[in-house]
């Protein structure tokens, strides 16, 4: 997957000539594959995204506001293998330029205002440490807390090793959080991108009340490696792929990028219940309940979500009506 | 000495602690998996649930019990007895016992992750007083699958890890032989774990380890058991399940100059009060 990287690194600069599809390895320009979402324009093989990238498809334009920055990762069991941990999330950071593998915020998608949590594989691995699981928490309290939806976009390779126990117990705590959301009702909807694997997919990821994937994406606990290794089985064709896991149960829908926006907007929106919007005019959120959250929790919370709502009053977005699907209204980054 | 094929399993520990076990099969979707079993049974007096790995001791045993490693029907065998013991205002107690859940492809395509985590949020739900006890091996999401607790006790040379140390050294180190540094690392021993905050009380085992004498080591653990549940039962039911939800969101550590540490220093970063 060094392509992808490499082609988000290099934008605003111009776009290489060449670039090659690892999957039907035929040749495109790669501004063509960026403004095609990440997607080869020739095979439709998804490449794996970052998550400002991903945050830019999926949330309407402008309305993302970044909340929970500055939670950084200690190191609490001093933990060296080759190298020393705090060396390992350093050069994350400067890889990814993000703060964590996980970038939570305020955003409207598709219309509806949410609280938008999106993981990113490229750091260690999109592993769920101390930060990543109180960052999830602290987007479930507050899709809770007033009565918003949460979308989780989910992409990891499992546990944050370097964190010991307290990692696993992210699992715990993120199955918590999904409690919370249960009993304030607030919807929660789960788009597990590739690959999501081990302790996500095992917890919060497939708690929510729809989970959708993309297209060839990899989702199982344990790896295809893992399980070929351990159990000397074969893997059947197509094993752990997001098609087959529709097949088999465990996925709501395999949903191409393009229509990622509008389907998930869907999803909210029924999920919101009450009457069919008018297509002119996208329904506000109800009205905040107080659920058993301290209310400063709440306060906060609604001044959180009140700035999220004032962007899209203000008109940041583009008209609903116009916007059809993000392909269309999808600016070049 | 978690993984010593003579520890104590959960078994022995119902046959110990648990007067009249009834045990109950199966998941009600399709199959019985004997890597966990579970059942109704008296512990000193009070009717409780028990949930429990089982790993079994000669390789008959063990093959059938699958080491302790559950397919997907073993956690919903685990849900159904759970939403039991809730309807019926039942304790629970869990026994961990387990390398983790069981990598196989028919376990995957039944639901593994799926079963793990509702596992967990079935847990996170209920009422009723929940300890859980690791015993010997506590492997990764498949141990935890049972242990989201009011409180977790554990036993003095148990180990409850995130991975095995052979896994985490084939990753970082990419050589499995680095095991030993591994487990250096990841300070899975129980006294390491309460000062993390995982694990609340630590039961100290007869001279040896408890495989030297299981009927003490059941003695001791029957002692804290009834400590804990006496505890517990002092909380009013809803006002544990928030405190139980609590307990895990205050796991993990970490730094924010934004909410700077309050009420929760024990946990570094977290505060109950927001700026």
């Amino acid at each position: 997957m060094n392509v992808t990287v490499e082609i988000q690194r290099r934008n605003g600069e111009p776009a290489k000539p060449e670039w090659v599809c690892p999957s039907c390895r035929q040749g495109a320009r790669a501004g063509e594959v960026r403004d095609n979402l990440m997607v080869c324009p020739h095979c439709g093989h998804h490449l794996r995204i970052g998550a400002r990238e991903r945050i830019r498809q999926l949330a309407d334009e402008g309305t993302f506001r970044e909340l929970w920055t500055m939670v950084t990762t200690l190191d609490p069991l001093e933990f060296t293998d080759l190298e020393s941990y705090p060396e390992r999330v350093r050069e994350a950071k400067a890889k990814t330029g993000l703060p964590e593998a996980i970038v939570t915020g305020a955003a409207s998608i598709d219309g509806t205002p949410c609280v938008l949590a999106v993981m990113d594989f490229g750091f260690m691995g999109g592993s769920m440490g101390s930060v990543v699981g109180e960052k999830l928490w602290r987007s479930a309290e507050l899709a809770a807390g007033d009565d918003l939806p949460l979308v989780a976009v989910c992409s990891s390779g499992g546990a944050r090793m370097q964190e010991g126990i307290l990692s696993l117990m992210q699992m715990a705590k993120t199955s918590c959080a999904v409690d919370l959301i249960n009993e304030a009702t607030s919807p929660f909807v789960a788009v597990l991108a590739d690959p999501c694997t081990g302790g996500v997919i095992a917890s919060f990821a497939t708690l929510a009340d729809v989970c959708i994937s993309e297209p060839g994406a990899l989702l199982s606990f344990s790896g295809p490696r893992v399980i070929a290794e351990t159990t000397r089985e074969t893997l059947p064709e197509g094993f752990g792929s997001a098609e087959r896991n529709l097949a088999l149960g465990h996925l709501d829908a395999v949903v191409a990028r393009k229509d990622l926006r509008e389907k998930v907007g869907n999803y909210l929106r029924l999920l919101g219940g009450g009457e069919e919007p008018d297509r002119g005019e996208r329904p506000e959120t109800r009205a905040g309940r107080p659920g058993r959250l301290a209310q400063a929790t709440l306060e906060r919370a609604r001044t959180l979500a009140a700035h999220a709502r004032r962007s899209f009053v203000r008109g940041d977005r583009e008209d609903p009506g116009e916007a059809e699907g993000p392909s269309a209204g999808e600016p070049a980054p | 000495m978690a993984r010593r094929k003579e520890r104590p399993r959960t078994r022995d520990y119902i046959h110990f602690l648990i007067d009249g076990f009834e045990e109950l099969k199966g998941d009600r979707l399709r199959a019985d998996d004997p890597a966990i079993v579970g059942g109704l049974g008296w512990f000193r007096g009070r009717a409780v649930l028990v949930v429990g790995h089982q790993k079994g001791r000669t390789l008959d045993e063990q093959t059938v019990h699958n080491f302790g490693m559950a397919r997907p029907e073993g956690y919903r065998k685990a849900q159904r007895l759970f939403r039991l013991a809730e309807r019926h205002g039942l304790p629970v107690l869990t026994f961990v016992d387990t390398p983790g859940a069981y990598p196989g492809v028919a376990a995957e395509e039944g639901g593994q992750a799926r079963a793990i985590a509702e596992s967990m949020l079935s847990m996170a739900r209920l009422t009723v007083p929940v300890i859980a006890t690791i015993i010997g091996e506590g492997g990764s999401g498949g141990a935890l699958a049972l242990a989201v607790a009011d409180q977790v006790l554990m036993l003095e040379n148990a180990t409850y890890s995130v991975i095995t140390p052979e896994g985490c050294a084939a990753i970082l180190w990419r050589d499995s032989s680095f095991a030993p540094q591994a487990a250096e690392a990841l300070r899975p021993t129980a006294s390491q774990l309460r000062e993390l905050g995982a694990v609340e009380r630590v039961v100290p085992e007869p001279r040896l380890g408890a495989h030297h004498n299981p009927e003490a080591a059941a003695e001791r653990l029957g002692e804290a058991l009834e400590e804990t549940l006496a505890e517990l039962d002092a909380t009013p039911a809803l006002e544990r399940r928030r405190q139980r939800r609590e307990r895990f969101r205050r796991l993990g550590r970490w730094s924010d100059p934004e909410q700077p540490p309050g009420a929760m220093s024990l946990f570094g970063g977290y505060s109950t009060t927001l700026e």
